[in-house]
């Protein structure tokens, strides 16, 4: 009950008035954070962090965090809206959440989306209060070979969705992989595919593409069929966030399974990305309504909304007791940490109990927060989808364009976003899947680096993916996942051939 | 990127834009085996060398695009419609030739000054809106975009000659 | 109120409110001033040791006003950095610009063969040297230094393996230099950052890091690591206690070990070229009154920095050595560009 007490004491140390009035103001500037595809929660914390310097660090980290939260929150808005990712690990939102807003049914998503991240972050905060100190010896065990086996069994649980032709799915994953490894590459330091252009240094960020892809695709997409959202319909009642909440129970495996691997993911240190995805994949495998994906279910927001949250949370777990952090937003954290003159590891818990307690705290008070108030404004962003096609579509446009930008202060990415456009319009017209295109991009890398250190680790030998049971069970788990669709697609095509001309998109 | 020079031939059969795309990809499979070729692509004693899985991915596109080009030259049989048909055609051009031209002006006049022009010329063009309703939005989102942006968080935005005689 | 103090800050950092006068003090120090939003490059992503030094900066100068303008902190980490720097190569006569610099500065170009030079820009200060401590798990049986280099050469080829930051940077030249100086071969696993070196090393999945001291002092202090030398010719020159028996002072130098390395990482800041020499004048003033700080002493004390400062000519001296220092170490290891 130690615990309990400290998280008393925590919330003693959060009545003070300026602290709550700093986790307001962060929520919503972590709310816009997210809304505004590019400037993700790590630039936001990191563009704050300054602004901090001047205040005590419990109201500091309360701030920072909840522009955290605020941006985990917000990052489903513009997902659901427009099919534009306001962060990464919204990018699963869109593929359920977009066609539910085209069905009019924006406000329901919005509600799925934000009630699943709270739920999220309500399991990881649960964990962070009572077992932070034994499950951060978890995440040492995790070396190169254990962070692969993770990356592989994040997209052993995606793929084999879709009907498309087999050719166009590996190939579109196959180009995803190709820009993923372009740039410097990290083991050796050697430029791969750069040709010698500076603009090429810096390599094809996920972002950038998915706003390309997704957003300006879909931009043009709707263009072909005349001047309107098909979201339009939309109806806007406050009625309909209890509505929701009277469905939900009904997927509470799903939420169980997705905020354990959204646990899971943050603290391993996976990051909130890989966990969207992963529970995703594993929603649509195991959920009776799994075949229904991609064409607007609840649960599909539900999932990798609640993992993302679970694992932005949970990330918070090693950076405080390690001082490793689990996602770019807990790295800019840890920096803000060391500015206030606070050690984060082990000691942390002992030395500062003030200062953890009353984080830990904050994170219970500003997600109830955060809760409200994106919830209250789920009418007001449903509304946005009345606005007539020709006012709202430039603006979208540009918001696009200075997304793009703010990743990498980049002019070029502006122009290289546009260009994923037409590829994203292009695709969708011939079939070939973007799921895995954006998967294989933001995977590859990761997956690439870890693998060779896992390599030279062994020098070559390829048994250190067996070498002990905890990267051995994933590695299993991953292959068994793999190989489980192939076959049950293979199964179910020899039985109906003509179903394969169906071809389910599941981003559309 | 080279889907733009199709584009100007109107309604190509789906067919043809299938071709066409898997020839892209064999031709962009093609410069990655090869550039990754140069950097080493083998098995080193440590493990793989730089080149050595965006080789095989390489090799991998080519051949999976090699396969759906052949099957798309051999494949008559289905029922082929256009890939994109003319009216179709026309309102996607709508969008997308003033948002290049948008995107390229950034360069010149900053990210405010062709964002305002951009929208503006959206609304009025597209949406036939008087000028009372095009100027405000054209105007504020714009400025919105630079009191957040610019003074709120710090970022800065690509700036024109027009901030610059501000003093920006 | 708070909420208006922040925001006020905020536009008076734009340079919204630059009429308030919080510079007046400075106006009659330097003759050239900046008129508009100073652009603080990063060639390093965000959450890393340079950037969180950028950040403090950006802080520290925000908090006693020490600039009329603002200054903004933009990361351009593309190419090992090199997108940041030849962004600065570009920006000729652009006085509303700096770069922070770490060893990046000589490594990259030498490792990718992208062209630029330190002598391409303006060198305006050295603000600090960064630190490099040999470290071991705390369960590993070396005491010393020279235990563990006894060990390495009594082990295989190969068998030690040691962690670090990047690729053909700084922690894998140490690494060489080590090898070169024992003959005997490490494995280097490239991580991308420091913190999970720390984490890796704690974790039993390498054998040795070089960490800078920020980056492993909490693993220290819990008793998960130990530091074995220092790679500085001198000792740091810190007397109070970090962890219940040892400070920073009583690392001893590597030299002292037997192991006769010293690396220091620069922590300068860069203009672009042709910078007059009254802009160069107004940034080292600048800095040097931030290092008069208590922010800025207490957060070289954090992470065990070598204050070190230097401007003008000194500094330039020092960056040709270095330079010179970088290509042989790099050549010698094999890593430059083909």
């Amino acid at each position: 009950m130690d615990a309990l007490l400290s998280l008393v004491h925590g919330f003693g140390v959060l009545a003070d008035p300026m602290n709550i009035l700093y986790m307001f103001l962060g929520i919503f500037l972590g709310v816009l954070i997210g809304v505004l595809p590019g400037l993700g929660g790590a630039n936001g914390v990191a563009i704050l962090l300054p602004l901090t310097f001047s205040m005590s660090p419990v109201s500091g980290i309360i701030m920072l965090s909840s522009i955290y939260w605020g941006a985990l929150f917000g990052g489903a808005i513009t997902s659901i809206l427009f099919n534009i990712p306001g962060e990464p690990w919204s990018v699963a939102t869109t593929f359920d959440g977009y066609p539910m807003a085209q069905k009019g049914r924006a406000g329901e998503a919005l509600a799925t989306a934000f009630t699943g991240s709270f739920f999220g972050a309500f399991v990881a905060t649960l964990l962070l209060t009572f077992l932070a100190p034994v499950i951060a010896r978890f995440a040492l065990q995790f070396g190169p070979a254990e962070f692969f086996a993770v990356y592989l069994l994040t997209f052993c649980s995606f793929v084999g969705m879709g009907r498309e032709s087999p050719f166009k799915v590996i190939a579109a994953m196959m180009l995803g992989f190709a820009l993923a490894a372009v740039g410097i590459d990290t083991v050796t330091g050697q430029l791969r595919m750069t040709f010698g252009s500076t603009e090429l240094l810096r390599g094809f960020d996920f972002l950038v593409a998915v706003i390309g892809l997704f957003g300006v695709g879909e931009i043009l997409l709707t263009m072909e069929e005349g001047l309107a959202f098909k979201g339009k319909s939309a109806k806007i009642s406050p009625r309909v966030v209890l509505q929701v909440w009277k469905e939900l129970p009904k997927y509470w495996l799903t939420a169980i399974r997705s905020a354990i691997v959204g646990c899971w993911m943050g603290i391993t240190p996976g990051g909130a990305t890989p966990a969207s995805f992963m529970s995703y994949g594993l929603a649509k495998r195991f959920s009776r309504n799994g075949k229904r994906f991609g064409s607007g279910e609840l649960e599909g927001v539900l999932a990798p909304e609640t993992a993302a949250h679970a694992a932005g949370t949970s990330a918070l777990l090693p950076m405080l007791t390690l001082g490793i952090p689990g996602s770019p937003t807990a790295a800019v954290l840890l920096g803000g940490l060391l500015i206030w003159g606070l050690q984060p590891g082990p000691l942390l818990f002992v030395e500062q109990r003030d200062f953890v307690w009353g984080l830990i705290a904050s994170i219970y008070l500003s997600n109830v927060a955060g809760l409200i108030v994106v919830l209250s404004t789920v009418p007001f962003f449903a509304a946005i989808l009345r606005i007539p096609f020709s006012i709202i579509a430039p603006v979208i446009l540009v918001i696009c364009a200075v997304g793009a930008y703010t990743v990498h202060n980049a002019l070029m990415d502006i122009s290289v976003m546009l260009v994923f456009g037409v590829i994203g319009y292009v695709f969708k017209k011939l079939s070939y899947p973007l799921a895995p295109l954006v998967l294989a991009l933001v995977l590859g890398d990761m997956a690439e680096s870890s693998f060779r250190q896992a390599m030279l680790l062994s020098q070559g030998n390829m048994s250190i993916f067996w070498a002990n049971p905890l990267v051995g069970t994933i590695v299993t788990l991953a292959l068994a996942m793999l190989f489980w669709p192939v076959l049950s697609a293979a199964m179910d095509r020899l039985r109906s051939p003509a179903r394969s001309r169906e071809a389910a998109l599941p981003a559309k | 990127m080279a889907h733009q020079a199709d584009r100007s031939e109107h309604t190509v059969s789906k067919r043809v834009m299938d071709l066409v795309v898997a020839g892209v990809f064999m031709a962009l499979a093609t410069l990655i085996m090869w550039d990754n070729w140069r950097i080493g692509a083998r098995w080193e004693d440590d493990g793989p060398g730089a080149g050595y899985f965006p080789f095989r991915i390489g090799a991998i596109m080519f051949v999976v695009s090699a396969i759906t080009f052949v099957l798309k030259l051999r494949d008559r049989t289905v029922e082929d419609g256009p890939f994109v048909e003319r009216t179709q055609l026309r309102s996607v051009m709508q969008v997308l030739i003033p948002t290049v031209v948008f995107v390229i002006s950034i360069g010149f006049l900053g990210i405010y000054v062709a964002s305002a022009i951009f929208i503006a010329f959206f609304m009025a063009w597209l949406g036939k809106y008087p000028a009372a309703k095009i100027a405000p939005i054209a105007i504020l989102v714009p400025l919105a975009l630079f009191l957040m942006f610019e003074v709120w968080f710090l970022v800065p935005l690509p700036k024109g000659p027009l901030e610059a005689a501000l003093g920006y | 109120m708070a909420r208006f103090r922040l925001l006020g800050r905020a536009l008076a950092c734009a340079g919204l409110a630059a009429a308030v006068g919080f510079g007046s003090a400075r106006a009659a120090q330097a003759a050239w001033a900046p008129s508009k939003t100073v652009e603080f490059i990063v060639p390093a992503g965000t959450g890393g040791g340079a950037d969180q030094m950028a950040r403090v900066l950006q802080g520290i100068i925000q908090k006693h006003s020490l600039m009329s303008q603002a200054l903004v902190v933009i990361n351009k980490a593309g190419g090992a950095g090199a997108e940041g720097f030849l962004d600065v190569k570009g920006s000729a006569r652009n006085p509303h610009k700096i770069i922070i610099t770490l060893s990046n500065l000589f490594t990259t170009p030498l490792a990718t063969g992208v062209p630029f030079k330190w002598e391409d820009m303006t060198p305006v200060a050295m603000l600090a040297l960064d630190e490099f401590v040999l470290w071991v798990n705390a369960k590993a049986p070396y005491k010393t230094a020279k235990d563990f280099v006894d060990a390495a050469k009594a082990g295989a080829a190969n068998e030690f393996k040691m962690g670090g930051t990047g690729s053909k940077q700084e922690d894998q030249i140490i690494t060489a230099a080590i090898e070169q100086a024992t003959g005997t071969k490490f494995t280097y696993i490239p991580y991308k950052g420091g913190g999970d070196v720390a984490a890796q090393l704690v974790g039993g999945h390498v054998t040795a890091s070089v960490n800078n001291p920020i980056e492993a002092v909490a693993q220290w202090r819990a008793g998960e690591l130990k530091p074995l030398c220092v790679f500085d010719g001198k000792r740091i020159p810190l007397t109070e206690k970090v962890t219940d028996t040892m400070s920073w002072g009583d690392i001893p130098t590597c030299k002292e070990s037997g192991l006769d390395i010293e690396y220091l990482m620069l922590r300068g800041i860069f203009m672009g070229p042709g910078a007059t020499p009254e802009q160069v004048a107004f940034y080292v003033d600048l800095f040097k009154r931030v290092r008069e700080t208590p922010e800025w002493k207490d957060f070289m004390a954090k992470g065990a920095f070598n204050t070190t400062f230097m401007a003008d000519t000194e500094y330039k001296t020092w960056l040709g050595k270095a330079a010179e220092t970088h290509r042989a170490l790099m050549e010698k290891a094999g890593f430059l560009a083909k």
